[in-house]
């Protein structure tokens, strides 16, 4: 391993390394726009020169790699003047409407200008002017800003994996954009936001909205998917202003998807903010004590049998908790967090966790999907099966719906048959996956969400078997699911108890009247026609589905506007933030349940947030550690026979629209009246 | 400009190769070695505007494809070099140079009687699709100052009355004498060698 001495402080960085990366080790800052790095080297905007001693030039720090004995000096006044000089070119072109660019107050051109800018301009001809390009709802562009750092080309092209940007013209008509005019595909556009250095690229929904020192920065948890991606949720006043990803290697790097950063204008939007109740055959409003007595009025005297709570997608833990607790009281075995029907839950854990961990893809060396399209499904763990796949010898295969995703991939089909013969070895998939290291498949709910799931699933299991997925201190069989709460219930065992009900025999049961009360928490995805003439509640944050067809409205908060726990689709227990107060007389979810649980008589032993997550602890010690995920154990599960012969396909066809938040956003609107057209006559081009 | 293929220039729906084109484009790909298919990108839009003359955006769509290349590549590359014709040009692309040492030997005075016979200005193209007259860049060619380059070829030691008597060439389909004007040999020095005299090929 080389040793270097940079501004006098010996380093010792292993070979291949850049002086940029051995300065940022040793906390030495050195200024950049084009070096990022989760992307490749450019080395174009030359702003990171460092004195290198016996180097006649001052050299490009980003793209140098450091050798045996190199004497870096990174503050030297010629240095300072080298780097000045480089500004100064670079501010040539740029205009000097900081007062009016969304970038201002975090953009890292304004902050070197501070540094290494002139006090005057010294440039007295004409700046160029580039027109706008058009990327569609979601990015702004201002072109004449862009210093073609190109960060958002090499983002596009390597980690959306969607080449569309890219550098034409040359010299001074040198434009960053798409040459023939289009919005980009990509679902993780809104990461070249993030990435943009300058103003050329801003937020569209986002524009004159807010300046970032007005904002206050709340670390949350992302609700959208299943991935759990960290964010850090900005607020001003009452209002989620934006959404912006945090750091997390072991989760979504520093990347978001589109529908996660985007989708929270919905937040403002078709609110429930006061309880209401059916009278008449329409919704008034009411008060809390008069809604909560008229749930305990109904729920009287009826038998545990009669009744009936679904969680939805989003529910958090704390709220799954309480409602499964006082369901308990009331001896009801009817309890399901499986809108959709997904056919897991019980143990083993593993048979429901992604057991190999979002990091442990890039282990992977073969991967087989069953009935998912990662791209609209997670996108952000999409983009690393991608960054998987772009270090090479990696194959990908894939039984289910025809998906154009951004890695060369074989389309074996969508018939269950194959999954059949590959699980008996006669398909020639089977003898990929035997060969490999570290064979994963990633099961989706496109197969796992149908009558024959658990046969899908044991099919599964017995692929995972018989290849060798399951090994010591590796685990290739991963479940992707799409709803954020559903591990959680799952661990919480938020599942039909002995004789109970699940999701459709609810429904079933409340078309024949067998079900007189159905609670919904946050339920908005399942066919509320069948709800027949049973007394619906449904407590949640948007006025859906839910809400249309509830006979009492308990208004509950979104993920923004409480402390809940998540579980993401790898078992990783994560927690969110309150950054704003639910509007109105919306409460936290849990609150709502236990005062319920006071009108009813059937009073919960938890009045504080710390008391609930002990008893949450209790129910399953998972909830004890924080971040942190367990390996979970392998056993049997799943069910044999052949599976139906329905093609596999993937439950999400539009990718912008899957919960109640972004269907009230109209940034989403937007994009589904841009993209989703399209998107199908994309989906089977090669990727 | 370059930044956008959205002008008003008039895009052709489809583009495809001539089979003798097809198979020389082949022969560049096989140059290189497998995987690197990628390299030969110039060589086939070479021959896909010697074909159409231009390079349509079908044309640089069909080269993508053909090197297993994002599209926009394929634009980054095109629009880069200025070879690469965007727009349609004339059957005569007359190419003068007006930079330093051209300009010094008099290129102005070649660029006023381009426009003048062809009646056209810089960038221009004549009414009948004939010829187009732009401005570029040095040529490499300053020892034989001032230069027009047309086609594959250069002409060289111009001034007006030798532009003019090429022009009138081109105009009758005839294809002018390609080099030195003045009757040079290459860029020997202006009435014969000085030195070397007795080496074959020394003298003018």
């Amino acid at each position: 391993m080389p040793k270097l001495t940079i501004d006098g402080r010996e380093v010792e960085v292993a070979a291949g390394t850049t002086i940029l990366q051995a300065a940022d080790y040793l906390g030495i800052e050195i200024p950049r726009f084009c070096y990022h790095e989760r992307l490749a080297i450019a080395g174009n905007c030359r702003m990171c020169l460092v004195d290198v001693e016996k180097s006649p030039k001052p050299v490009a720090s980003c793209a140098m790699p450091v050798a045996e004995g190199m004497v870096v000096h990174t503050d030297t006044p010629q240095i300072k003047k080298a780097r000045g000089g480089v500004l100064e070119f670079l501010l040539i072109n740029h205009p000097l409407d900081c007062p009016i660019c969304d970038q201002g107050g975090e953009c890292d051109l304004q902050d070197e200008v501070m540094a290494y800018g002139f006090d005057r301009g010294r440039y007295h001809e004409n700046k160029r002017a580039v027109k706008d390009k058009d990327f569609g709802p979601l990015v702004k562009t201002t072109m004449t800003r862009c210093i073609h750092c190109t960060r958002c080309v090499r983002f596009i092209t390597e980690v959306a994996g969607v080449p569309e940007l890219g550098a034409t013209g040359r010299g001074e008509n040198l434009e960053i954009g798409t040459y023939v005019e289009k919005a980009l595909s990509s679902e993780l556009s809104g990461n070249i936001v993030d990435l943009c250095p300058v103003g050329a690229l801003t937020s569209k929904p986002y524009a004159f909205m807010a300046r970032p020192w007005e904002l206050k920065k709340t670390e949350s948890i992302d609700v959208f998917d299943a991935l759990g991606a960290n964010i850090r949720v900005d607020t001003r006043g009452n209002a989620v202003m934006r959404v912006l990803p945090r750091l997390n290697d072991d989760v979504n790097e520093e990347w978001l998807g589109d529908k996660s950063r985007f989708a929270v204008d919905g937040l403002l939007r078709q609110r429930l903010d006061r309880p209401y109740l059916r009278k008449d055959g329409k919704l008034q409003p009411i008060s809390w004590s008069e809604a909560l007595a008229a749930i305990a009025a109904k729920v009287k005297g009826l038998g545990g049998a009669k009744l009936a709570a679904i969680a939805g997608d989003m529910a958090d833990c704390e709220a799954m908790t309480a409602l499964k607790d006082l369901f308990g009281k009331l001896d009801s075995p009817n309890l399901d967090c499986r809108q959709d029907g997904a056919k897991l839950g019980g143990s083993p854990r593993a048979s429901y966790l992604f057991n190999s961990t979002v990091a442990g893809i890039e282990d992977a060396d073969v991967l087989l999907l069953i009935g998912t399209n990662p791209r609209v499904e997670a996108p952000v763990l999409n983009a690393r099966i991608r960054k998987r796949y772009l270090k090479g010898g990696f194959s990908v295969a894939a039984v289910g719906p025809k998906a154009n995703l951004t890695y060369k991939h074989e389309y074996l089909g969508d018939q269950t048959a194959i999954l059949s013969a590959i699980a008996d070895g006669s398909h020639p998939f089977a003898a990929v996956l035997k060969a490999a290291k570290k064979p994963m498949l990633i099961l989706g709910q496109g197969a796992l969400a149908r009558v024959d799931g658990d046969i899908l699933l044991g099919l599964a299991r017995k692929i995972a078997e018989t290849t060798g997925m399951v090994a010591d201190g590796w685990n290739g069989f991963n479940v992707l699911h799409l709803a954020a709460a559903r591990v959680g219930g799952l661990d919480l065992g938020f599942l039909p108890g002995a004789g109970g009900r699940d999701v459709e025999g609810i429904l079933a049961g409340a078309e024949k009247g067998e079900i007189s009360v159905v609670y919904l928490l946050g339920a908005d995805e399942i066919d509320m026609s069948r709800l027949g003439k049973a007394f619906v509640i449904y407590q949640g944050h948007h006025g859906d589905a839910g809400a249309h067809r509830a006979d009492v409205v308990l208004p509950g908060a979104a993920y923004t506007e409480k402390d809940a726990t998540y579980v993401n689709t790898e078992g990783r227990v994560q927690r969110t933030n309150l950054a704003v107060f639910p509007p109105g007389e919306a409460k936290e979810d849990w609150k709502i349940l236990r005062a319920l649980s006071e009108a009813m008589n059937k009073v919960l032993p938890y009045d504080t947030l710390g008391k609930l997550r002990a008893r949450m602890a209790e129910v399953n010690p998972l909830f004890a550690g924080i971040n942190a995920i367990a390996p979970a154990s392998w056993g049997s599960f799943g069910a044999d026979g052949v599976p139906a012969a329905d093609p596999l396909a993937s439950p999400v066809d539009n990718y912008y629209m899957t919960d109640p938040i972004s269907r009230a956003s109209r940034t989403m609107a937007e994009c589904t009246a841009r993209f989703v057209g399209c998107a199908h006559k994309r989906t089977g081009t090669n990727g | 400009m370059s930044g956008s293929a959205s002008d008003n220039t008039v895009q052709p729906a489809s583009f495809a190769f001539t089979a003798e084109n097809l198979a020389k484009a082949k022969a560049a790909i096989a140059k290189y070695p497998p995987g690197r298919q990628r390299s030969a990108v110039m060589p086939i839009l070479d021959i896909a505007q010697r074909q159409e003359g231009w390079l349509p955006l079908a044309a640089m769509n069909a080269v993508a494809e053909m090197l297993d290349l994002a599209p926009i590549r394929v634009y980054e590359v095109a629009t880069f070099y200025t070879m690469f014709q965007l727009k349609p040009v004339g059957k005569v692309h007359m190419q003068v140079c007006t930079n330093l040492p051209c300009m010094l030997r008099g290129s102005d005075e070649i660029v006023e009687t381009c426009k003048r016979e062809l009646g056209v200005g810089l960038g221009e193209t004549t009414a009948d699709g004939k010829f187009t007259l732009s401005e570029v860049e040095c040529l490499g060619a300053c020892v034989n100052a001032p230069v027009i380059w047309i086609g594959d070829d250069y002409y060289e030691d111009l001034d007006a009355d030798s532009t003019r008597k090429i022009i009138a060439q081109l105009k009758a389909g005839e294809m002018p004498n390609a080099g030195s004007q003045t009757g040079r040999k290459g860029a020997a020095p202006i009435g014969g060698p000085t030195t070397l005299k007795t080496i074959a090929g020394g003298e003018a």
